[in-house]
Protein backbone atom coordinates (compact mmCIF):
# COMPACT_ATOMS: atom_id res chain seq x y z
CA UNK A 1 0.00 0.00 0.00
CA UNK A 2 3.19 2.51 0.56
CA UNK A 3 5.68 3.25 -2.08
CA UNK A 4 9.32 1.67 -0.67
CA UNK A 5 10.96 5.37 -1.01
CA UNK A 6 13.30 6.93 0.86
CA UNK A 7 12.82 10.39 2.11
CA UNK A 8 15.82 12.69 1.15
CA UNK A 9 15.86 16.14 2.85
CA UNK A 10 18.25 19.14 2.72
CA UNK A 11 17.29 22.35 4.57
CA UNK A 12 18.63 26.04 4.76
CA UNK A 13 17.26 28.52 6.38
CA UNK A 14 18.77 32.19 7.84
CA UNK A 15 16.04 33.39 9.83
CA UNK A 16 14.07 33.36 12.54
CA UNK A 17 17.10 30.80 13.77
CA UNK A 18 19.65 29.21 11.45
CA UNK A 19 19.01 26.03 10.50
CA UNK A 20 21.18 24.27 7.78
CA UNK A 21 20.67 19.66 7.61
CA UNK A 22 20.91 17.44 5.51
CA UNK A 23 19.86 13.99 5.84
CA UNK A 24 18.49 10.60 4.52
CA UNK A 25 15.30 8.73 5.69
CA UNK A 26 15.87 5.12 4.62
CA UNK A 27 12.59 3.38 3.35
CA UNK A 28 10.70 1.00 5.20
CA UNK A 29 12.25 1.97 8.57
CA UNK A 30 12.20 4.16 11.42
CA UNK A 31 14.19 7.42 10.96
CA UNK A 32 14.44 9.83 14.31
CA UNK A 33 15.20 13.25 14.51
CA UNK A 34 16.53 13.63 17.75
CA UNK A 35 17.61 16.76 19.86
CA UNK A 36 16.66 19.20 22.88
CA UNK A 37 13.96 21.14 22.74
CA UNK A 38 14.42 24.42 20.37
CA UNK A 39 17.03 22.44 17.96
CA UNK A 40 14.31 23.04 15.02
CA UNK A 41 13.58 19.38 14.75
CA UNK A 42 9.77 20.10 14.62
CA UNK A 43 10.79 22.85 11.67
CA UNK A 44 12.36 20.02 9.67
CA UNK A 45 9.38 17.97 10.18
CA UNK A 46 6.94 20.51 8.99
CA UNK A 47 9.48 21.46 5.90
CA UNK A 48 8.84 17.75 5.13
CA UNK A 49 5.36 18.27 4.85
CA UNK A 50 5.39 21.55 2.93
CA UNK A 51 3.57 23.21 5.60
CA UNK A 52 6.69 25.61 6.51
CA UNK A 53 8.17 27.81 3.91
CA UNK A 54 12.30 27.49 3.09
CA UNK A 55 14.41 30.08 1.70
CA UNK A 56 16.61 26.70 0.24
CA UNK A 57 15.58 23.42 0.22
CA UNK A 58 15.44 20.05 -1.69
CA UNK A 59 12.85 17.51 0.29
CA UNK A 60 12.76 14.40 -2.02
CA UNK A 61 10.74 11.18 -1.80
CA UNK A 62 11.41 7.83 -3.89
CA UNK A 63 10.84 9.07 -7.61
CA UNK A 64 9.26 12.05 -6.54
CA UNK A 65 10.05 15.86 -5.77
CA UNK A 66 8.08 17.73 -3.43
CA UNK A 67 10.71 20.61 -2.49
CA UNK A 68 13.14 22.15 -5.43
CA UNK A 69 13.55 26.00 -4.55
CA UNK A 70 16.07 25.97 -7.12
CA UNK A 71 13.61 24.70 -9.25
CA UNK A 72 10.76 26.97 -8.01
CA UNK A 73 9.20 23.81 -6.91
CA UNK A 74 6.83 22.82 -4.11
CA UNK A 75 3.77 20.87 -3.61
CA UNK A 76 1.09 22.20 -1.24
CA UNK A 77 1.21 20.03 1.75
CA UNK A 78 -2.22 18.83 0.97
CA UNK A 79 -0.56 17.01 -2.37
CA UNK A 80 2.15 15.46 -0.64
CA UNK A 81 1.73 11.59 0.49
CA UNK A 82 2.40 12.27 3.99
CA UNK A 83 0.69 11.14 6.99
CA UNK A 84 1.61 13.87 10.28
CA UNK A 85 1.00 12.69 13.69
CA UNK A 86 0.94 16.06 15.76
CA UNK A 87 2.42 16.44 18.93
CA UNK A 88 -0.76 17.52 20.54
CA UNK A 89 -2.56 14.94 18.19
CA UNK A 90 -4.37 17.96 16.55
CA UNK A 91 -7.75 15.93 15.80
CA UNK A 92 -10.91 17.94 14.44
CA UNK A 93 -13.08 18.71 17.28
CA UNK A 94 -16.06 18.70 15.72
CA UNK A 95 -15.95 15.36 14.11
CA UNK A 96 -16.02 11.53 15.18
CA UNK A 97 -13.20 9.12 14.29
CA UNK A 98 -15.22 7.49 11.59
CA UNK A 99 -15.50 11.02 9.88
CA UNK A 100 -11.80 12.30 10.65
CA UNK A 101 -10.81 9.13 8.67
CA UNK A 102 -13.62 9.70 6.26
CA UNK A 103 -11.96 13.15 5.63
CA UNK A 104 -8.11 11.69 5.11
CA UNK A 105 -9.50 9.11 2.32
CA UNK A 106 -10.35 12.03 -0.52
CA UNK A 107 -7.39 10.03 -2.67
CA UNK A 108 -9.87 6.90 -2.69
CA UNK A 109 -12.91 6.21 -4.38
CA UNK A 110 -16.08 6.47 -2.71
CA UNK A 111 -16.94 3.18 -2.90
CA UNK A 112 -13.76 1.82 -0.72
CA UNK A 113 -13.96 4.70 1.69
CA UNK A 114 -16.41 2.48 4.53
CA UNK A 115 -14.30 -0.74 3.98
CA UNK A 116 -11.26 1.25 4.74
CA UNK A 117 -12.26 3.18 8.02
CA UNK A 118 -13.81 -0.22 9.29
CA UNK A 119 -9.71 -1.71 8.89
CA UNK A 120 -8.01 1.25 9.87
CA UNK A 121 -9.96 1.41 13.04
CA UNK A 122 -9.14 -2.42 13.61
CA UNK A 123 -5.23 -1.92 12.29
CA UNK A 124 -5.38 0.65 15.72
CA UNK A 125 -7.68 -1.10 17.37
CA UNK A 126 -10.62 1.81 18.06
CA UNK A 127 -13.57 -0.48 16.27
CA UNK A 128 -15.52 0.32 19.22
CA UNK A 129 -14.67 4.18 19.02
CA UNK A 130 -15.29 5.43 15.29
CA UNK A 131 -18.36 7.28 16.49
CA UNK A 132 -17.11 8.73 19.23
CA UNK A 133 -15.56 12.71 18.99
CA UNK A 134 -12.14 13.36 20.88
CA UNK A 135 -13.16 15.02 24.07
CA UNK A 136 -14.40 11.52 24.51
CA UNK A 137 -11.32 9.37 24.20
CA UNK A 138 -8.45 9.42 26.23
CA UNK A 139 -5.25 10.10 25.90
CA UNK A 140 -3.77 7.30 24.19
CA UNK A 141 -7.31 6.85 21.74
CA UNK A 142 -6.30 10.19 20.87
CA UNK A 143 -3.03 9.36 19.62
CA UNK A 144 -4.17 5.82 18.15
CA UNK A 145 -7.20 7.80 15.95
CA UNK A 146 -4.57 10.91 15.00
CA UNK A 147 -1.82 7.24 13.71
CA UNK A 148 -5.21 6.05 12.02
CA UNK A 149 -5.91 9.19 10.05
CA UNK A 150 -2.26 9.58 9.39
CA UNK A 151 -2.12 6.34 8.02
CA UNK A 152 -5.96 6.64 5.80
CA UNK A 153 -3.69 8.71 3.24
CA UNK A 154 -1.62 5.98 2.57
CA UNK A 155 1.41 8.21 3.42
CA UNK A 156 5.33 7.13 1.34
CA UNK A 157 6.52 8.98 4.84
CA UNK A 158 4.41 8.36 8.02
CA UNK A 159 6.08 12.03 9.96
CA UNK A 160 5.27 12.00 13.86
CA UNK A 161 5.98 14.52 15.96
CA UNK A 162 6.63 13.59 19.58
CA UNK A 163 4.57 11.49 19.38
CA UNK A 164 4.61 10.09 23.21
CA UNK A 165 5.08 13.50 24.88
CA UNK A 166 1.90 13.86 25.85
CA UNK A 167 1.16 10.33 27.99
CA UNK A 168 2.04 8.72 31.05
CA UNK A 169 5.34 6.23 31.29
CA UNK A 170 3.00 2.80 31.14
CA UNK A 171 0.85 4.09 27.85
CA UNK A 172 3.92 5.02 26.36
CA UNK A 173 5.67 1.62 26.45
CA UNK A 174 2.01 0.28 24.69
CA UNK A 175 2.22 3.12 22.07
CA UNK A 176 5.49 2.46 21.33
CA UNK A 177 4.36 -1.24 20.79
CA UNK A 178 1.75 -0.20 18.53
CA UNK A 179 3.99 1.55 16.58
CA UNK A 180 6.70 -0.35 16.03
CA UNK A 181 3.63 -3.24 14.96
CA UNK A 182 2.45 -0.89 12.52
CA UNK A 183 5.89 0.54 11.15
CA UNK A 184 6.63 -3.74 10.47
CA UNK A 185 3.28 -4.82 9.76
CA UNK A 186 2.78 -2.37 6.89
CA UNK A 187 6.92 -1.24 6.38
CA UNK A 188 6.03 1.97 6.66
CA UNK A 189 8.89 4.76 6.30
CA UNK A 190 8.88 6.82 9.24
CA UNK A 191 10.45 9.68 10.03
CA UNK A 192 10.08 10.63 14.09
CA UNK A 193 10.82 13.60 16.02
CA UNK A 194 11.86 13.18 19.25
CA UNK A 195 13.98 14.31 22.80
CA UNK A 196 13.52 11.29 24.73
CA UNK A 197 16.66 9.02 24.19
CA UNK A 198 14.61 5.98 25.00
CA UNK A 199 12.53 6.69 21.70
CA UNK A 200 15.69 6.52 19.75
CA UNK A 201 16.71 3.49 21.56
CA UNK A 202 13.29 1.32 21.63
CA UNK A 203 12.20 2.09 18.03
CA UNK A 204 14.78 3.87 15.69
CA UNK A 205 17.38 2.01 13.36
CA UNK A 206 18.50 5.28 12.00
CA UNK A 207 19.19 8.49 13.87
CA UNK A 208 19.90 12.39 13.38
CA UNK A 209 20.91 14.28 15.59
CA UNK A 210 20.07 18.02 15.47
CA UNK A 211 21.03 20.74 17.77
CA UNK A 212 21.28 24.27 17.28
CA UNK A 213 19.36 23.70 13.44
CA UNK A 214 22.34 21.43 12.69
CA UNK A 215 22.86 17.98 12.24
CA UNK A 216 25.83 16.64 14.39
CA UNK A 217 25.54 12.77 13.91
CA UNK A 218 23.44 10.69 12.08
CA UNK A 219 23.82 6.79 10.95
CA UNK A 220 22.45 3.80 11.98
CA UNK A 221 21.57 3.61 15.92
CA UNK A 222 23.31 0.18 16.25
CA UNK A 223 26.67 1.67 15.27
CA UNK A 224 26.51 5.28 17.28
CA UNK A 225 25.20 3.96 20.27
CA UNK A 226 28.26 1.25 20.05
CA UNK A 227 30.54 3.90 19.76
CA UNK A 228 28.55 5.85 22.32
CA UNK A 229 28.94 9.11 20.42
CA UNK A 230 25.99 10.46 20.26
CA UNK A 231 25.71 14.06 20.95
CA UNK A 232 23.71 15.67 23.60
CA UNK A 233 23.65 12.40 24.94
CA UNK A 234 26.88 11.05 26.14
CA UNK A 235 26.81 12.81 28.79
CA UNK A 236 23.71 12.02 30.42
CA UNK A 237 22.43 9.08 29.56
CA UNK A 238 24.55 5.92 30.95
CA UNK A 239 26.69 4.29 28.30
CA UNK A 240 24.28 1.61 26.68
CA UNK A 241 24.42 -0.16 23.10
CA UNK A 242 20.82 -0.55 21.23
CA UNK A 243 20.71 -3.45 19.04
CA UNK A 244 18.96 -5.33 16.43
CA UNK A 245 18.26 -8.59 17.24
CA UNK A 246 15.93 -11.37 16.34
CA UNK A 247 14.10 -14.49 18.31
CA UNK A 248 16.29 -17.40 17.62
CA UNK A 249 14.40 -19.91 20.41
CA UNK A 250 12.24 -20.32 22.90
CA UNK A 251 13.41 -22.66 25.56
CA UNK A 252 9.97 -23.03 28.01
CA UNK A 253 10.78 -25.12 30.55
CA UNK A 254 13.66 -22.70 31.60
CA UNK A 255 11.41 -20.36 30.77
CA UNK A 256 14.04 -18.58 28.75
CA UNK A 257 14.31 -16.97 25.28
CA UNK A 258 17.26 -17.09 23.47
CA UNK A 259 18.47 -13.78 20.93
CA UNK A 260 20.93 -13.21 18.63
CA UNK A 261 22.10 -9.82 17.77
CA UNK A 262 24.69 -10.26 14.46
CA UNK A 263 27.24 -12.34 16.27
CA UNK A 264 26.09 -11.87 20.02
CA UNK A 265 24.20 -14.72 21.39
CA UNK A 266 22.44 -14.01 24.03
CA UNK A 267 19.41 -16.04 26.92
CA UNK A 268 16.91 -13.99 28.02
CA UNK A 269 13.88 -13.79 30.10
CA UNK A 270 11.32 -15.20 28.06
CA UNK A 271 10.07 -12.47 25.16
CA UNK A 272 6.33 -13.08 23.88
CA UNK A 273 7.15 -12.91 20.38
CA UNK A 274 7.61 -16.13 17.45
CA UNK A 275 10.83 -17.16 16.63
CA UNK A 276 12.25 -14.79 13.77
CA UNK A 277 10.65 -12.19 15.20
CA UNK A 278 12.56 -8.93 15.42
CA UNK A 279 13.66 -7.77 18.85
CA UNK A 280 15.41 -4.33 19.70
CA UNK A 281 17.25 -4.49 23.00
CA UNK A 282 19.55 -2.66 25.38
CA UNK A 283 22.72 -3.41 27.10
CA UNK A 284 24.21 -0.71 29.80
CA UNK A 285 26.97 -1.02 29.77
CA UNK A 286 27.53 -1.45 33.33
CA UNK A 287 25.81 -4.76 33.49
CA UNK A 288 28.41 -5.99 31.04
CA UNK A 289 31.43 -7.71 33.54
CA UNK A 290 34.63 -8.58 32.80
CA UNK A 291 36.53 -11.62 32.98
CA UNK A 292 39.63 -13.41 32.10
CA UNK A 293 38.77 -16.90 33.21
CA UNK A 294 35.21 -18.67 32.79
CA UNK A 295 33.54 -18.59 36.29
CA UNK A 296 31.75 -21.33 37.97
CA UNK A 297 29.02 -21.51 40.12
CA UNK A 298 26.90 -17.97 39.54
CA UNK A 299 23.52 -17.28 38.70
CA UNK A 300 24.57 -16.79 35.00
CA UNK A 301 23.10 -17.07 31.51
CA UNK A 302 25.60 -15.98 29.38
CA UNK A 303 29.05 -16.00 28.91
CA UNK A 304 29.97 -14.49 25.71
CA UNK A 305 33.39 -14.45 24.28
CA UNK A 306 34.86 -10.78 23.29
CA UNK A 307 37.70 -8.64 22.03
CA UNK A 308 38.56 -5.35 23.80
CA UNK A 309 38.60 -3.04 21.02
CA UNK A 310 39.70 0.09 22.95
CA UNK A 311 39.33 1.73 26.08
CA UNK A 312 38.29 5.27 27.10
CA UNK A 313 37.92 7.53 30.66
CA UNK A 314 34.10 7.08 31.52
CA UNK A 315 31.99 10.12 32.76
CA UNK A 316 33.85 9.03 36.49
CA UNK A 317 37.52 9.34 37.14
CA UNK A 318 37.47 6.14 38.88
CA UNK A 319 36.05 4.04 35.70
CA UNK A 320 36.96 3.05 32.28
CA UNK A 321 34.74 2.18 29.20
CA UNK A 322 35.84 -0.57 27.28
CA UNK A 323 34.55 -0.67 23.75
CA UNK A 324 33.97 -4.75 22.91
CA UNK A 325 34.36 -6.72 20.02
CA UNK A 326 31.72 -10.06 19.89
CA UNK A 327 32.59 -11.28 15.98
CA UNK A 328 31.29 -8.26 14.06
CA UNK A 329 28.89 -6.81 16.96
CA UNK A 330 30.08 -4.07 19.10
CA UNK A 331 29.42 -4.24 23.22
CA UNK A 332 30.19 -1.55 26.01
CA UNK A 333 31.30 -2.43 29.25
CA UNK A 334 31.79 -0.20 32.06
CA UNK A 335 34.28 -1.47 34.54
CA UNK A 336 36.63 0.46 37.52
CA UNK A 337 40.40 1.42 36.82
CA UNK A 338 40.97 -0.97 39.07
CA UNK A 339 39.30 -3.54 37.35
CA UNK A 340 41.56 -2.65 34.17
CA UNK A 341 44.75 -2.83 36.22
CA UNK A 342 44.21 -6.43 37.22
CA UNK A 343 42.88 -7.93 34.68
CA UNK A 344 45.06 -5.94 32.55
CA UNK A 345 42.75 -4.97 29.77
CA UNK A 346 44.11 -4.04 27.08
CA UNK A 347 43.23 -3.51 22.78
CA UNK A 348 42.71 -6.74 20.88
CA UNK A 349 43.25 -8.86 24.01
CA UNK A 350 40.30 -11.47 24.46
CA UNK A 351 37.90 -11.16 27.34
CA UNK A 352 35.01 -13.05 28.40
CA UNK A 353 31.95 -10.56 28.90
CA UNK A 354 29.16 -11.72 31.65
CA UNK A 355 25.80 -10.89 30.84
CA UNK A 356 23.06 -11.30 32.97
CA UNK A 357 20.11 -11.97 31.46
CA UNK A 358 17.47 -9.94 33.01
CA UNK A 359 20.14 -7.41 32.33
CA UNK A 360 18.62 -7.09 28.36
CA UNK A 361 15.88 -4.45 27.65
CA UNK A 362 13.97 -6.09 25.14
CA UNK A 363 11.61 -4.78 22.92
CA UNK A 364 9.38 -6.53 21.28
CA UNK B 1 -48.25 49.26 15.27
CA UNK B 2 -46.52 50.34 11.41
CA UNK B 3 -46.92 46.75 9.60
CA UNK B 4 -44.93 47.88 6.70
CA UNK B 5 -41.69 49.89 8.80
CA UNK B 6 -41.95 46.38 10.34
CA UNK B 7 -42.18 44.84 7.33
CA UNK B 8 -39.09 46.86 5.52
CA UNK B 9 -37.22 46.72 8.90
CA UNK B 10 -37.29 42.34 8.67
CA UNK B 11 -36.15 42.51 4.92
CA UNK B 12 -33.16 45.51 5.67
CA UNK B 13 -32.08 42.73 8.56
CA UNK B 14 -32.49 39.87 6.23
CA UNK B 15 -30.82 41.50 2.96
CA UNK B 16 -27.78 42.67 5.33
CA UNK B 17 -27.15 39.06 7.01
CA UNK B 18 -27.40 37.52 3.46
CA UNK B 19 -24.58 39.60 2.07
CA UNK B 20 -22.88 40.70 4.97
CA UNK B 21 -21.80 37.17 6.37
CA UNK B 22 -20.15 35.58 3.47
CA UNK B 23 -18.09 39.44 3.04
CA UNK B 24 -17.52 39.34 6.83
CA UNK B 25 -16.51 35.70 6.50
CA UNK B 26 -13.23 36.72 4.32
CA UNK B 27 -12.47 39.46 6.21
CA UNK B 28 -12.10 37.78 9.48
CA UNK B 29 -10.45 35.23 8.02
CA UNK B 30 -7.77 37.88 6.94
CA UNK B 31 -7.53 39.38 10.42
CA UNK B 32 -7.49 36.25 11.67
CA UNK B 33 -5.29 33.95 9.99
CA UNK B 34 -3.36 36.95 7.82
CA UNK B 35 0.17 37.91 8.35
CA UNK B 36 0.64 41.72 7.24
CA UNK B 37 1.26 44.91 7.94
CA UNK B 38 -1.15 47.06 8.94
CA UNK B 39 -3.44 44.62 10.58
CA UNK B 40 -3.88 47.17 13.79
CA UNK B 41 -5.59 49.73 11.57
CA UNK B 42 -7.71 47.23 9.46
CA UNK B 43 -9.07 46.13 12.78
CA UNK B 44 -9.71 49.66 13.96
CA UNK B 45 -11.31 50.78 11.36
CA UNK B 46 -13.71 47.53 11.04
CA UNK B 47 -14.42 48.35 14.97
CA UNK B 48 -15.29 52.10 14.20
CA UNK B 49 -18.82 52.00 13.80
CA UNK B 50 -18.75 50.81 17.79
CA UNK B 51 -17.65 53.45 18.73
CA UNK B 52 -18.19 56.83 16.48
CA UNK B 53 -21.30 58.62 16.77
CA UNK B 54 -24.16 57.08 14.71
CA UNK B 55 -25.32 60.78 13.29
CA UNK B 56 -21.39 61.11 12.60
CA UNK B 57 -20.71 57.82 10.64
CA UNK B 58 -24.42 59.10 9.17
CA UNK B 59 -23.40 62.31 7.99
CA UNK B 60 -19.88 60.80 6.68
CA UNK B 61 -22.42 57.94 4.49
CA UNK B 62 -24.82 60.93 3.52
CA UNK B 63 -21.82 63.10 1.60
CA UNK B 64 -20.30 59.67 0.76
CA UNK B 65 -23.19 58.57 -0.99
CA UNK B 66 -24.50 62.30 -2.16
CA UNK B 67 -24.99 63.02 -5.80
CA UNK B 68 -21.67 64.78 -6.18
CA UNK B 69 -19.52 61.82 -4.51
CA UNK B 70 -18.06 59.08 -6.92
CA UNK B 71 -20.39 56.70 -5.06
CA UNK B 72 -23.21 57.98 -5.34
CA UNK B 73 -22.66 59.78 -8.95
CA UNK B 74 -21.91 55.84 -10.30
CA UNK B 75 -24.76 53.91 -8.53
CA UNK B 76 -27.39 56.99 -10.30
CA UNK B 77 -25.78 56.96 -13.47
CA UNK B 78 -25.88 52.89 -13.27
CA UNK B 79 -29.49 52.19 -12.07
CA UNK B 80 -31.31 55.92 -12.89
CA UNK B 81 -32.34 56.45 -8.85
CA UNK B 82 -30.24 58.61 -6.30
CA UNK B 83 -28.44 56.26 -3.30
CA UNK B 84 -29.79 58.51 -0.65
CA UNK B 85 -32.88 58.07 0.95
CA UNK B 86 -33.66 54.67 -1.00
CA UNK B 87 -33.63 51.15 0.50
CA UNK B 88 -30.52 50.52 -1.69
CA UNK B 89 -28.32 53.33 0.30
CA UNK B 90 -30.00 51.47 3.69
CA UNK B 91 -28.59 48.21 2.87
CA UNK B 92 -24.80 49.73 1.72
CA UNK B 93 -25.05 51.66 5.26
CA UNK B 94 -26.55 48.72 7.19
CA UNK B 95 -23.28 46.90 5.54
CA UNK B 96 -21.08 49.47 6.81
CA UNK B 97 -22.00 49.77 10.05
CA UNK B 98 -22.52 45.93 11.15
CA UNK B 99 -19.31 45.01 9.82
CA UNK B 100 -18.03 44.78 13.32
CA UNK B 101 -21.03 42.91 14.74
CA UNK B 102 -20.31 40.18 12.01
CA UNK B 103 -16.55 40.61 11.65
CA UNK B 104 -15.57 40.37 15.27
CA UNK B 105 -17.51 37.21 16.87
CA UNK B 106 -15.91 35.08 13.38
CA UNK B 107 -12.49 36.75 14.25
CA UNK B 108 -12.42 35.76 17.22
CA UNK B 109 -13.53 31.95 16.23
CA UNK B 110 -11.33 31.42 13.53
CA UNK B 111 -8.32 32.53 15.82
CA UNK B 112 -9.52 29.94 18.35
CA UNK B 113 -9.14 26.78 16.15
CA UNK B 114 -5.90 25.32 17.00
CA UNK B 115 -2.51 26.10 14.02
CA UNK B 116 -2.36 22.43 14.58
CA UNK B 117 -5.71 21.26 13.47
CA UNK B 118 -5.76 23.75 10.37
CA UNK B 119 -2.09 22.27 9.60
CA UNK B 120 -3.86 18.90 10.12
CA UNK B 121 -6.70 19.58 7.69
CA UNK B 122 -4.16 20.24 5.04
CA UNK B 123 -1.91 16.92 5.65
CA UNK B 124 -5.10 15.10 5.62
CA UNK B 125 -5.54 16.20 2.02
CA UNK B 126 -7.64 18.87 2.15
CA UNK B 127 -7.23 21.83 -0.70
CA UNK B 128 -7.30 25.48 1.05
CA UNK B 129 -11.18 25.66 0.24
CA UNK B 130 -11.66 22.23 1.30
CA UNK B 131 -10.29 23.08 4.59
CA UNK B 132 -12.42 26.10 4.81
CA UNK B 133 -15.64 23.91 4.22
CA UNK B 134 -14.70 20.91 6.45
CA UNK B 135 -13.08 22.29 9.22
CA UNK B 136 -12.49 26.12 9.62
CA UNK B 137 -16.30 26.31 8.98
CA UNK B 138 -18.02 24.07 11.00
CA UNK B 139 -15.47 25.18 14.19
CA UNK B 140 -16.33 28.92 13.26
CA UNK B 141 -19.94 28.12 13.07
CA UNK B 142 -20.87 29.29 16.88
CA UNK B 143 -18.98 32.96 15.66
CA UNK B 144 -21.22 32.95 12.34
CA UNK B 145 -24.46 32.66 13.68
CA UNK B 146 -23.95 35.27 16.48
CA UNK B 147 -22.08 37.20 14.18
CA UNK B 148 -25.66 36.67 12.24
CA UNK B 149 -27.82 37.50 15.29
CA UNK B 150 -25.98 40.37 16.41
CA UNK B 151 -25.68 42.16 12.95
CA UNK B 152 -30.11 40.96 12.40
CA UNK B 153 -30.77 42.69 15.80
CA UNK B 154 -28.69 45.64 14.98
CA UNK B 155 -29.54 46.00 11.99
CA UNK B 156 -33.52 46.06 13.48
CA UNK B 157 -32.76 48.84 15.92
CA UNK B 158 -30.16 51.00 14.11
CA UNK B 159 -31.72 55.04 13.83
CA UNK B 160 -29.39 57.84 13.59
CA UNK B 161 -27.36 55.96 10.55
CA UNK B 162 -31.31 55.41 9.18
CA UNK B 163 -32.12 59.05 9.77
CA UNK B 164 -29.35 60.60 8.37
CA UNK B 165 -28.90 58.57 5.12
CA UNK B 166 -32.51 57.16 4.27
CA UNK B 167 -34.89 60.22 6.02
CA UNK B 168 -38.38 58.31 6.72
CA UNK B 169 -40.18 57.63 3.55
CA UNK B 170 -42.75 55.40 4.11
CA UNK B 171 -42.28 51.39 2.70
CA UNK B 172 -38.60 53.27 1.54
CA UNK B 173 -36.26 54.09 4.03
CA UNK B 174 -39.08 53.92 7.21
CA UNK B 175 -37.62 51.01 9.50
CA UNK B 176 -39.49 50.20 12.60
CA UNK B 177 -37.12 52.39 14.97
CA UNK B 178 -38.01 55.61 12.76
CA UNK B 179 -41.66 54.56 13.28
CA UNK B 180 -41.27 54.50 17.07
CA UNK B 181 -39.56 58.23 16.77
CA UNK B 182 -42.58 58.90 14.82
CA UNK B 183 -45.10 57.74 16.76
CA UNK B 184 -43.48 59.40 20.05
CA UNK B 185 -43.60 62.95 18.06
CA UNK B 186 -47.62 62.51 17.22
CA UNK B 187 -47.91 61.84 20.54
CA UNK B 188 -49.28 57.88 19.55
CA UNK B 189 -47.70 56.63 22.96
CA UNK B 190 -49.56 53.36 22.37
CA UNK B 191 -48.35 52.32 18.88
CA UNK B 192 -45.11 53.44 20.10
CA UNK B 193 -45.29 51.09 23.07
CA UNK B 194 -46.52 48.26 21.27
CA UNK B 195 -43.12 48.59 18.44
CA UNK B 196 -40.51 49.06 21.16
CA UNK B 197 -41.90 46.08 23.27
CA UNK B 198 -41.40 44.06 20.43
CA UNK B 199 -37.54 45.45 19.56
CA UNK B 200 -36.81 44.64 23.33
CA UNK B 201 -38.26 41.00 22.62
CA UNK B 202 -36.35 40.33 20.02
CA UNK B 203 -33.06 41.96 22.01
CA UNK B 204 -33.58 39.67 24.49
CA UNK B 205 -33.97 37.13 22.15
CA UNK B 206 -31.02 37.63 20.20
CA UNK B 207 -28.89 37.65 23.33
CA UNK B 208 -30.49 34.32 24.38
CA UNK B 209 -29.18 32.98 21.25
CA UNK B 210 -26.05 34.15 21.51
CA UNK B 211 -24.89 33.20 24.92
CA UNK B 212 -25.94 29.97 24.06
CA UNK B 213 -23.80 29.62 21.41
CA UNK B 214 -21.31 30.82 22.65
CA UNK B 215 -21.45 28.34 25.69
CA UNK B 216 -21.62 25.67 23.12
CA UNK B 217 -18.57 26.60 21.70
CA UNK B 218 -16.92 26.82 25.01
CA UNK B 219 -18.16 22.98 25.83
CA UNK B 220 -16.83 21.34 22.75
CA UNK B 221 -13.01 21.73 23.96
Amino acid sequence: MTAKAGLQVRLRRAAPFALDVAFEAPAGSITALFGPSGSGKTTVLRAIAGLQPMDDARISCGDGTWTDTAAGLTIPPHRRPVGFVFQDYALFPHLTVCEQLALSLGHRPAAERPARIDALLELVQLQELGERRPAALSGGQQQRAALARALARDPAVLLLDEPFAAVDWALRESLRRELVRLQRALSLTVVLVTHDFEDVAKLASHLVVIEHGAVTAHGPVEALTARNAVPGVSGWREPAVALDACIEAHESERQLTVITAGDLRLEVPTIAAPVGAPVRIQLAAREVILASRRPEGLSLHNVVEAEVVAIEPASHPALRLVHLRVGETRVLSLVTADAERKLGLAPRQPVLALIKAVAVEAFA
Amino acid sequence: MDWTALGLSLRLGLVTVVLLLPLSFLLARWLAFGRFRGRGLVEALVALPLILPPTVVGFYLLVAFGRSSPVGAAFESLFGEPLVFSFEGLVLASLLVNLPFAVQPMQNALAAIPPNVRDAARCCGLSPLQAVRHVELPLALPGIATGAVLTFAHTLGEFGVVLMVGGSIPGETRTISIAIYDRVQAFDEPAAGAMALLLLVIAVVALGITNTLARRAGRRD
